[in-house]
């Protein structure tokens, strides 16, 4: 019979979205429920001398009013969950709300609860703050120069770590090397803006002694985890609730002080507390993402042998170590130092800085795509350096096929590839020569197109537990499933991932009717609540289908088992002439005598008649740990024409070739490289986040920050190859981050390509007009350039 | 402080008792329970709020509930007839026009009020007849074939809608 998997049915979580009926976490409404509001302190750096809380708590409708001095000693600040060892990491206590410093716009300083969500928002008005001003510092760079605002008592020159990668001998292959090409890179800090803005809503019984958090998370049992921790309640009274969630990009990972705060005023009002935040609010308030200065170099040969990479970088934290924030620019970017190549002499330096801005944590693909982007335009600037076409460059220096497993220089195997396999096709998709013709005859006519080519490959699927443990990661990254079988054969998967728009309530369900022999209906896949579904590490790192989607097989697989053995003795025959053929059990030899898979579950579930020894009832537990993580890959295309009159940079055609492995739902797949890469074109052409001296946030709403809107962007082409990884037995990885990780290098090189003839080698993203014109006349000796 | 304000929604009529400066969208969310119209941002600019006032597209936080007296509005929990998903509903399924789901409401709601005005849209119509609401999840690439699928559906099932 056919197989639901690798097919595009429509997604199941669809009906509830598209009218209306879904929930998300500000929907929920309880009886009694009363709202909160976060004052956050206006200024990016200051000492807070007094607050006054008079006025507020006598304000019509206020239940109550906290500051940081009120709370300090009844809950832990906030922890950061990803300690990452051998770099003499500082971090420094970041308290839920600030009473001794502020150290970025948006620190909470005090936090309202009232009965409307207006009667709070004015409260906060009414509390006043006497806050001295110090000097900010939002650059990771100057933050980490000597005499910079020092924000913290205990770490000098704002130094969170120094973490080095090494493998091979960089500096005797720099000595030796016939050519060396080096780039200042800036990779902007970006604003993740997930469409949902986060949300609490916490409702604590006295009588119970049960707190149940509703929350924005893509990882709700770390959220129950961080939750018992702050607030000293035992874990097991801790109940956290993911309903619908409005898209994360790892915005939704950490357990931030406001979501804890709600749940602190919840046990002390014994009323439901809701806090939802706005958007300004959010740009502020949770993460950003990237925000790295760095100095990269390339050596090699005039063949194209590329023989060694160096980087010195500086990695903006923010103010605080958010959640998992050393590990993002260390464990997530420099391992990835080799990219899809074989650079056998590598050194990379990453100093993690706080400065007096948001903190910086993952944002969709989490210092991978800032790896892929500086190992791209190196690999495009030697090319250029030696004279030799990019795609010959990548091809020499490529793993190739029959190489993997391979272990690159950083340490790191990668489990399985075909390089060369993705690029063709994507040079075939663009019909390369004939691009380069056109780009030849429009340059006669002074027209500038190019061509940008990203090859990534990425680390992902994370991924084993031991490896997490080893590199400081706070939790497993292992997760689990539990597959249970109703006496009407139908079926409920509970799983320890948070999907938020992924689908893999489709896509789970595919696999597990597939096991089953079911229409895909009969399997419902339920995921978000730690009271029903079993320990697991949450949604981020494309790691759901590739970590979590393997143990909905195999707890799948368990139960087929049991159903087997006990179709064995209903049919009095012995199990091993019991077959799976046509979607039900048959005895080999006997088609008459069978049974689905819903009879056997009938009959276990009933248990009249079992084997001896053989529980009632079908149900089974799996929890996956992998040996490794994967690695995705694949060739991104980008051909652009830039107006050099303008600086506008028209994207031609953009080809997207990935390789993921199977896919289990092409449909699904496509749709999650069109947001991949619409994300990344964002941060190659128009998304930045701006601080200016003072440290104020000048991008602090829509109206400023450039989300890319659909007229703005391009169709995306896509392709694909299959390539199974040995890690799982689906041989599946991950597609969530894989187009973001690609496209900003595609769009810059293309860019950096069309002006090469201007002698442009570099201009730092986002390219929006004014950068690429002030780059085209500084190139020109117009002065006014960059 | 609060004053009624009786509005026509989704063919019922509403009374709610809000206060002045109540936004339209806040006052559909939290007074009349219709959450499906989602907030997105602080500044009109992202759409996901987006619902018909008379009919014509309009981001509920543009408004005062107020100024909705005696209007007509439809929220996307109102767009299915009979428990038959509109066209475009169906659309933005069949095409996988949406992923999380939160922008996808006021995004549903602004296709309305499109396909209404323009029968046949081209492409760059459609893009820029979307650009006042955000997506950030699909890259809006399946949500122009949803509007594109969802605009031929209207024009075969019936044809005279484009002139009303």
């Amino acid at each position: 019979m056919p197989t639901l998997f690798g097919s595009g049915i429509k997604r199941r979580e669809d009906p509830r979205l598209i009218t209306g009926q879904a929930t998300y976490t500000d929907d929920v409404k309880l009886p009694g429920l009363v709202y909160a509001a976060v004052l956050r302190s206006p200024y990016a750096h200051a000492k807070v001398r007094k607050v006054d809380v008079k006025a507020a708590k006598a304000a019509p409708g206020v239940l109550a009013v906290y500051t940081g001095a009120d709370i300090k000693d009844r809950v832990v600040p906030v922890p950061c969950a990803w300690n990452v060892p051998n770099c003499d990491l500082k971090v420094p206590p970041h308290p839920l709300l600030a009473h001794e410093k502020v150290r970025y716009v948006g620190d909470g300083v005090a936090l309202v609860v009232a009965e409307s969500r207006a009667a709070a928002r004015d409260a906060l008005d009414l509390i006043e703050v006497d806050y001295e001003p110090l000097k900010a510092v939002t650059d990771p760079e100057a933050a980490a120069k000597p005499g910079a605002p020092q924000l913290h008592a205990d770490v000098p020159n704002n130094l969170a770590f120094t973490w080095v990668v090494a493998g091979g001998n960089a500096d005797e292959a720099f000595a030796k090397a016939e050519v060396k090409v080096a780039l200042r890179i800036v990779q902007q800090r970006l604003l993740p803006t997930a469409m949902e803005p986060r949300a609490a809503v916490a409702s604590y019984n006295r009588g119970t002694g049960q707190l149940t958090l509703w929350v924005t998370s893509q990882n709700p049992h770390i959220h129950r985890f961080l939750c018992s921790v702050m607030l000293k309640l035992p874990e097991h009274r801790v109940r956290v609730i993911a309903p619908e969630v409005g898209g994360g990009f790892g915005s939704k990972i950490p357990c931030y002080a406001d979501e804890v705060l709600a749940c602190l005023a919840s046990m002390d009002l014994n009323r439901p507390v809701k806090w939802t935040e706005d958007r300004s609010e959010n740009y502020q308030a949770t993460i950003h993402g990237r925000d790295h200065v760095e100095y990269v170099e390339m050596c090699g040969d005039r063949d194209g042998t590329i023989t060694g990479l160096k980087t010195k970088v500086y990695a903006g934290l923010g103010a605080y170590a958010s959640t998992a924030a050393p590990g993002v620019p260390t464990i997530l970017h420099g391992l990835m130092y080799s990219g899809a190549y074989t650079i056998p002499n590598i050194h990379g330096t990453v100093h993690g800085v706080y400065a007096t801005a948001t903190p910086v944590d993952a944002y969709r693909g989490a210092g991978r795509p800032e790896a892929t982007f500086l190992v791209e335009r190196l690999v495009d600037t030697f090319a250029r350096e030696i004279g030799k076409d990019p795609i010959d460059v990548r091809r020499k220096n490529f793993i190739k096929k029959e190489q993997f497993p391979y272990t690159v220089a950083t340490g790191v195997a990668y489990d399985s590839g075909d390089y060369h396999g993705t690029l063709d096709k994507a040079l075939g998709m663009l019909d390369y020569q004939a691009f380069r013709a056109e780009q030849e005859k429009a340059r006669k006519q002074g027209r500038y197109l190019g061509l940008g080519i990203s090859t990534y490959t990425e680390i992902c699927g994370i991924g084993p537990s031991a490896v997490a443990g080893a590199v400081g990661f706070g939790g497993g990254l292992y997760d689990s499933a539990v597959v249970r079988v109703y006496p009407t054969g139908m079926v409920r998967v509970y799983i320890g991932t948070s999907p938020h728009g992924q689908g893999e309530e489709t896509t789970f369900a595919q696999i597990v009717a597939d096991e089953f022999g079911y229409p895909v209906e009969s399997v419902e896949i339920v995921h978000g609540d730690t009271e029903s579904t079993p320990q697991g590490w949450g949604t981020y790192g494309s790691r759901t289908t590739a970590v979590g989607g393997i143990a909905v097989v195999l707890a799948a697989r368990r139960v087929k088992e049991k159903a087997k053995k006990l179709v064995a003795h209903l049919l009095e025959a012995n199990e091993a002439d019991i077959e799976w053929k046509d979607g039900a059990f048959v005895v080999r030899g006997s088609p008459d005598k069978k049974k689905t898979f819903a009879e056997a579950a009938l009959m276990a579930n009933v248990a009249w008649n079992m084997p001896a020894g053989m529980e009632p009832g079908l149900e089974a537990t799996a929890f996956f740990d992998p040996t490794n993580f994967v690695y995705p890959f694949g060739a991104h295309l980008c051909t652009v024409e830039v107006d050099a009159e303008t600086g506008v940079v028209k994207i031609l055609r953009y080809i997207a070739v990935d390789d993921c492995g199977p896919q289990i739902n092409p449909m699904i797949v496509e749709g999650q490289v069109h947001g991949g890469v619409i994300q990344g074109i964002g941060e190659a052409l128009q998304e930045i986040a701006v601080y200016d001296a003072q440290g104020q946030l000048l991008t602090g709403t829509m109206m400023d920050y450039a989300v890319p809107r659909a007229s703005q962007m391009p169709r995306i082409e896509t392709g694909h190859t299959v390539t199974p990884t040995p890690v799982n037995p689906l041989g599946v990885k991950g597609i969530g981050e894989t187009g973001t990780i690609a496209s900003a290098a595609a769009v810059v090189n293309a860019v950096v390509d069309a002006l090469s003839p201007l002698g442009i080698t570099h201009i730092d993203k986002p390219l929006t007009p004014a950068r690429v014109w002030a780059a085209i006349q500084h190139a020109k000796g117009n002065g006014g350039g960059r | 402080m609060t004053r009624p304000v009786t509005l026509r929604v989704n063919g019922a009529t509403r009374t709610a008792h809000v206060e002045p400066r109540a936004l339209l969208a806040h006052v559909l969310r939290d007074d009349l329970d219709l959450t499906g119209t989602h907030i997105g941002c602080d500044t009109s600019q992202c759409g996901a709020c987006t619902v018909l006032v008379d009919g014509r597209a309009v981001k509920s936080c543009t408004m005062l509930a107020v100024q909705a007296e005696g209007s007509e509005i439809t929220t996307i929990e109102g767009l299915a007839k009979n428990g038959d998903l509109h066209a475009l509903q169906n659309a933005f399924w069949e095409k996988h026009g949406l992923q999380c789901g939160f922008c996808t409401p006021g995004m549903i709601m602004t296709a309305v009020d499109l396909l209404a005005q323009n029968a046949s849209p081209s492409e760059a119509e459609i893009r820029h007849a979307i650009e006042g609401n955000y997506c950030r999840c699909t890259g809006y690439q399946n949500i122009v074939a949803a509007i594109q699928s969802a605009a031929t559906t209207l024009r075969g099932a019936a044809p005279a809608r484009a002139a009303s």
